[in-house]
């Protein structure tokens, strides 16, 4: 059964309030045994594949990005059987109501929200923040690891169309709707094809897909990791970035993570019916053969104009 | 790949990781990260000393010193890491190298196999992009190694 949603403020502003919950909506759901009796359940996603075992959120779940969700072979995501499987194993069921919090701004969280959207799981909810705001505010974390009764989950298969965009789809998307690149500046020009501090990851191009406005992830986010109201949201993507209501847009970064994190926002907080994270994003665009390419701090147009 | 060339506190540790379940490998790389010790206060109140491992995804820094035996000549390397408790997985792999290296002649450390990090069987767990990491941090401690003691690595 669907936990009920958080009422706020701020949240009322956006497009699917129920979406969020904040760390005090969290702990007195806690506190109220929520999640001991299995109505709400909290899953921890971080890049850091050893960061829940220092200490987690009472009653939290690991589901790991790289092992858990992600196909050991082929680059793509675990099919609807493993995806049941996993669920199940982690006290969820089809209707369970779950929160998802990570570290680094919840980049794992909100990618780990969208690969459960792939399924199709209708009630998953981001918690503001994540795992930052949590520790910062002091709040409890525990190294016991819950031992949930099995949840039943249904073989499901995913239903990649609406949300996850392919390289065919981001060609054929080119000079009919909008890309938002979340990448820093410095990849978005070509002048690197990694993120700042972080190491190489093999793109033989730099630079960004034409048309492509840049924006950050982060903009998407106050200090405290937080989404940003409404009304700055809508000033950055509408306002600075160009968007309008109705937009079909596709976003992407390196390899999905950060550009989920702006998927999140488009979809649920500004309400685009229809955003469209492309997760295979600079790792596969910077190393395909013949495809369209900027450099520099331009969007650039398309068609790409030739020779002159 | 073999363990014969590691030194051998190196290789117990390899054994010991390979003698695990992967559950359990995770674990074991938790504890080295919690057993990895403080910078002394000579390097925490000069942070500058330190270099960082740009290829690692968390920030953690590094250095070493030379402790020369009776002759003058380079006889123990003493290895020093700081890397943040949020990044247990950096940690870890560093309390590996600090546990398996440390106080150890030059020329042993320089014989460790470049690919060594490979040998723990972390590679399914761990992304490749970390460990890219955990190799650029052995290769920075083998060239400041070969730099501090004049021996090719």
């Amino acid at each position: 059964m669907p936990y009920p949603v958080e009422q706020n403020e701020k949240f009322a502003a956006y497009a699917h309030s129920e979406r969020l919950v904040s760390t005090e909506w969290l702990a007195a759901a806690i506190e109220s045994g929520a999640v001991a009796n299995g109505d709400l359940v909290v899953v921890e996603s971080d890049e850091d594949v050893l960061l829940y075992e220092t200490g987690h959120i009472p009653g939290a779940v690991k589901i790991d990005w790289h092992t858990d969700l992600n196909d050991e072979v082929t680059r793509d995501y675990v099919d609807g059987a493993a995806f049941a499987e996993l669920a199940a194993s982690k006290g969820i069921s089809r209707d369970s109501t779950v929160v998802i919090y990570g570290d680094k701004s919840n980049w794992w969280a909100a990618y780990a929200l969208w690969v459960f959207t792939l399924f199709g799981h209708q009630d998953v909810r981001l918690l503001d923040g994540g795992r930052d705001k949590w520790i910062a505010e002091g709040r409890e974390l525990t190294k016991d690891r819950p031992a949930p009764a099995p949840g039943n989950y249904p073989v499901v298969e995913r239903d990649d169309t609406p949300i996850r965009a392919f390289k065919e789809d981001v060609l054929a998307h080119l000079g009919s709707g909008p890309l938002i690149d979340v990448r820093s500046p410095e990849e978005y020009s070509g002048q690197r094809t990694h993120m700042p501090a972080y190491p190489e990851e093999g793109a033989l191009r730099g630079g960004h897909i034409p048309t492509a406005a840049s924006v950050p992830w982060a903009r998407a986010a106050n200090s405290d990791g937080t989404y940003k109201s409404r009304e700055e949201l809508e000033s950055i993507y509408l306002g600075e970035a160009g968007l309008t209501e109705g937009d079909d847009v596709v976003a992407y970064c390196r390899i999905g993570e950060r550009s989920s994190h702006t998927w999140f926002a488009l979809k649920y907080l500004l309400g685009f019916e229809s955003v469209r994270n492309y997760d295979g994003s600079w790792t596969e665009w910077g190393n395909a053969v013949r495809v369209p390419i900027v450099k520099g701090a331009d969007r650039g147009s398309f068609p790409v104009a030739v020779g002159v | 790949m073999t363990t014969q060339a590691l030194p051998s506190a190196l290789a117990e540790i390899v054994d010991d990781f390979l003698a695990l379940s992967e559950p359990e490998r995770l674990q074991l790389l938790l504890e080295f990260s919690e057993g990895l010790p403080e910078l002394p206060e000579r390097l925490t109140n000069h942070p500058e000393l330190l270099e960082q491992v740009v290829e690692c995804q968390s920030p953690l820094f590094l250095t070493i010193e030379t402790e020369k035996d009776d002759a003058g000549r380079p006889a123990a390397v003493r290895l020093f890491f700081k890397a943040p408790a949020e990044a247990p997985t950096t940690r870890g792999f560093a309390g590996v190298l600090h546990e398996g290296l440390d106080g150890l002649p030059p020329e042993e450390i320089l014989s460790v196999p470049d690919d060594m990090p490979e040998l723990l069987g972390l590679t399914r767990a761990i992304t490749p992009l970390r460990m890219r990491g955990m190799t650029a941090m052995l290769g920075r401690i083998k060239r400041k190694v070969a730099a501090a003691s004049g021996v090719r690595a």
